[in-house]
């Protein structure tokens, strides 16, 4: 799988030093992924890793990591900033150590338990690296004594998600939402896209190549979002032209967060490899 | 040695006896049909024998003579190895076996080489153990692979004269009337079986299923029929023929057979009332799923299926985006069982299906195939027969021949198999030459065949991602290296035949 993480059409794979490692193949798998990383070709997919936590062999995952190039590290159960302070400076260190050019690492900080959720906006602006952060819902049901519900609309999940979207909003970085882990059940997994799509989150991780394509469709700009995207564009462009100040399209007023949100639906549509033609 | 079109070194010995591949339409074929020896059958006569000793005695049955059996039972099949064993306790030696496929459970065979019994050995396959131990160079005379169009034709030019059929059925009536249809252990087609009962002087019907007469429908019938043997059980129903047939959940799988569905879909050949034939792996199962969603949108009928058949195809029959199906194997049940509900699922025999010297095989009316390789080389050759260890473990199958016949020839194939790289500089064995494949698809991308500029232009504006045979070559080579060379002994164990009976290949012992 690892050989093969770059063909499914993720724009991200993210390797795993932690929970699906046993505690035996630590040293192993660090070494078998600094090998990989180091040998095959990813092309233009973002690499990550999760490391393990810094008390855990973190600082050790973050040593070989960092040599091998990788592009992420993302962080396990964030509690704190300081657990991100932390594990900057151990990557500074490491850069140092290995002449990798100094914040070019960048950071993911998985927030996986109810302290996480509430120091949510402090652990988002607490380093220059991150670019990123991430619910990890499997433990914070566990910790708030429930569990998931994706058929009820992952009500169980609500503050955490907002949580995690204001706060990543607040700091200007990325909002990523949990796996959904039946792999089998793609009807579910596409709703819960859906709703996490509706409320605002760039992305979300995915455990089997098979829910890649069912996440990129519900990312993906419909052509009715695309043409309506350069509508607006157009509209701006002629605006611009004529020296008018108010834009209107269709009757109703183009303001800033409308030309955001359009070229939000370019930008998507682009990176989905549709035609866009401007 | 003689070098032929592929650049293989053929042995001067065998290059005279069979010609060496001089290209895939190079030879024209014209052949006086071999006769069979018909004693007749009068009124009040019996065909029914008690045992397959009586049977055996019966036909005359000598040293130095050709048996044949059909591989329709697959992994279930017992008629071989009852049959074998009891020739063996009679002390008859020296056979030559002709069989159309030969199975993992044919195991037993070993024994009867090493005995004597069996010392020539002509198939379309050697599976594990018995192709090791073939590999391992147990025989004196190499064995023959055939294609299973080339089979065909061997038998109805003569090349193998059989002189007993053990035909195994799973229904039969006293008279021999015999299809696959009906009974305890069903296998829908019995089309390789249809050439043996024609062409061969003795032929005896094993059945565990008699009913009364007559019966039907007939796929070997009465007329090339000499004896019916009734057993307790001709097969394992369970290794005849699976259940339903599942599809595949491996991601890889299944980008390889969508690249090769959009391969198709944006091929000159798509369109209203074309045919296809398909293979029964993972990945080919779930490109005639895409390839089935793309039909309904577009309002697509396939003209007809052809080939072994699998129950998704047989479902797409019913749903009405296949018209016909044309069969020469049933791979399961639920083949089996359209081809006993469905008047539009048709039996054919292996001479119509692809046998190059008739007169038109159903493969030259193929518009699109797609198949599979243990190897590719950048050459586009192809290797289904011997693994990476250099052992004989595979089956020519009709592969050659569906490859020649189709317009569109894909081969889909992951770019690595385990530690070992699947396009390689040159495969270990040909079975089917570069010029009739046309497409190569792998889970990156594809690969045209650049004799096949028609479609290099077609592909231009596709989203695709193609490269050439070469940089495929050098990908795979990246992550796991060159396969250091397969070290053989001198002992040529196999001779490959091309479906027109010219050599394309042999294969060289392996020690043990």
């Amino acid at each position: 799988m690892i050989r093969d993480a770059a063909i499914y059409g993720a724009d991200a794979v993210m390797f795993d030093l932690e929970d699906s490692v046993s505690l035996k193949e630590k040293d192993t798998s660090r070494f078998l992924l600094f090998n990989a990383i180091k040998t095959l070709d990813f092309g233009d997919l973002e690499t990550v890793v999760r490391i393990n936590s810094l008390d855990m062999g973190g600082i050790d995952d973050i040593n070989a990591m960092v040599r091998a190039g990788i592009k992420v590290i993302r962080l396990p159960k964030t509690e704190t900033a300081q657990d991100v302070v932390e594990a900057d400076e151990a990557i500074t260190a490491a850069e140092k150590q290995c002449g990798r050019e100094l914040g070019s690492t960048r950071m993911m900080a998985a927030i996986e338990g109810p302290t996480g959720v509430l120091n949510a906006p402090a652990i988002a602006l607490a380093s220059k690296r991150l670019i990123g952060i991430a619910l990890g819902a499997e433990d914070y049901v566990t910790s708030m004594k429930t569990r998931r519900f994706p058929e009820k609309n992952g009500e169980e999940l609500f503050f955490a998600r907002s949580m995690i979207l204001h706060a990543a909003r607040s700091a200007g970085i990325a909002a990523l939402d949990t796996v959904f882990s039946d792999i089998n059940d793609m009807d579910t997994l596409r709703k819960e896209a859906e709703l996490i799509k509706q409320l605002g989150f760039d992305g979300k991780s995915v455990i089997n190549p098979r829910q890649i394509p069912v996440v990129n469709a519900v990312f993906t700009p419909t052509q009715k979002e695309i043409d309506n995207a350069l509508a607006v564009k157009a509209a701006i462009a002629e605006a611009e032209s004529k020296g008018s100040g108010v834009i209107a399209l269709n009757g109703k007023m183009i303001d800033k967060p409308i030309v955001d949100r359009a070229e939000r639906v370019l930008m998507l549509a682009k990176a989905a490899g549709l035609a866009v033609e401007e | 040695m003689k070098t032929n079109k592929v650049g293989r070194q053929i042995p001067d010995e065998i290059a005279e006896k069979y010609g060496v591949f001089e290209g895939q339409f190079a030879r024209k074929l014209t052949y006086t049909k071999d006769a069979a020896k018909v004693t007749n059958v009068l009124p009040g006569e019996s065909k029914l024998v008690d045992t397959i000793h009586d049977a055996i005695l019966k036909t005359g049955l000598k040293d130095g003579m050709t048996i044949s059996f059909h591989h329709h039972f697959r992994e279930g099949d017992k008629v071989m190895n009852m049959v074998l064993a009891e020739i063996a306790a009679m002390g008859i030696k020296n056979l030559s076996l002709a069989s159309s496929s030969i199975a993992n459970v044919h195991e037993p065979l070993i024994d009867h080489i090493n005995n004597g019994v069996i010392t020539n050995v002509t198939s379309s396959g050697l599976r594990d153990k018995v192709g090791a131990a073939i590999s391992h160079g147990i025989m004196k005379n190499p064995v023959v692979i055939r294609s299973h169009g080339g089979r065909g034709r061997a038998i109805e030019e003569g090349s193998i004269h059989i002189d007993v059929a053990f035909l195994g059925a799973p229904s039969s009536d006293e008279y021999g009337n015999a299809n696959g249809s009906h009974g305890k252990a069903t296998c829908g087609s019995m089309g390789y079986a249809r050439v043996d009962a024609e062409f061969a002087d003795k032929v005896v019907i094993i059945t565990d299923n008699l009913v009364p007469y007559p019966n039907t429908p007939i796929s070997i019938p009465q007329n090339h029929v000499d004896y019916v043997v009734v057993v307790d059980s001709i097969g394992d129903p369970d290794g005849i023929a699976k259940g339903a047939t599942r599809f595949t959940t491996n991601p890889k799988e299944l980008l390889i057979a969508q690249n090769g569905a959009q391969a198709i879909i944006e091929s000159p050949y798509f369109k209203d009332g074309y045919s296809f034939q398909t293979g029964t792996g993972g990945s080919t199962l779930a490109l005639a799923q895409y390839l089935a969603d793309e039909m309904r949108k577009r309002q697509y009928k396939a003209s007809f299926a052809l080939g072994g058949i699998t129950s998704p195809m047989c479902t797409m029959l019913e749903e009405g985006l296949i018209e016909k199906i044309i069969d020469t194997q049933s791979f399961d049940k639920g083949a089996a069982k359209s081809m006993k509900d469905n008047a539009n699922h048709y039996e054919i025999s292996a001479s119509f299906y692809a046998n190059p010297g008739n007169k038109g095989a159903a493969v030259n009316m193929l518009d699109v195939v797609v198949l599979s390789a243990l190897e590719v080389d950048t050459d586009f050759n192809v290797n289904v027969m011997t693994g990476s260890d250099g052992l004989i473990r595979g089956a020519s199958g009709g592969h050659c021949d569906a490859g020649a016949g189709a317009k569109l020839t894909l081969i889909m194939t992951p770019l690595i198999r385990g530690r070992i790289p699947t396009i390689v500089d040159h495969v270990n064995t040909v079975i089917t030459p570069g010029e009739s494949i046309d497409i190569v698809v792998t889970e990156i991308g594809i690969a045209i065949n650049p004799k096949r500029q028609d479609l290099i232009d077609a592909f231009k504006n596709s989203t695709l991602p193609q490269y050439t045979i070469q940089e495929l070559r050098d990908k795979a080579y990246a992550v796991v290296g060159e396969p250091e060379p397969i070290q053989y002994n001198d002992k040529v164990v196999a001779v490959i035949e091309y479906r027109d009976g010219s050599v394309i290949d042999v294969v060289y012992g392996v020690d043990q």
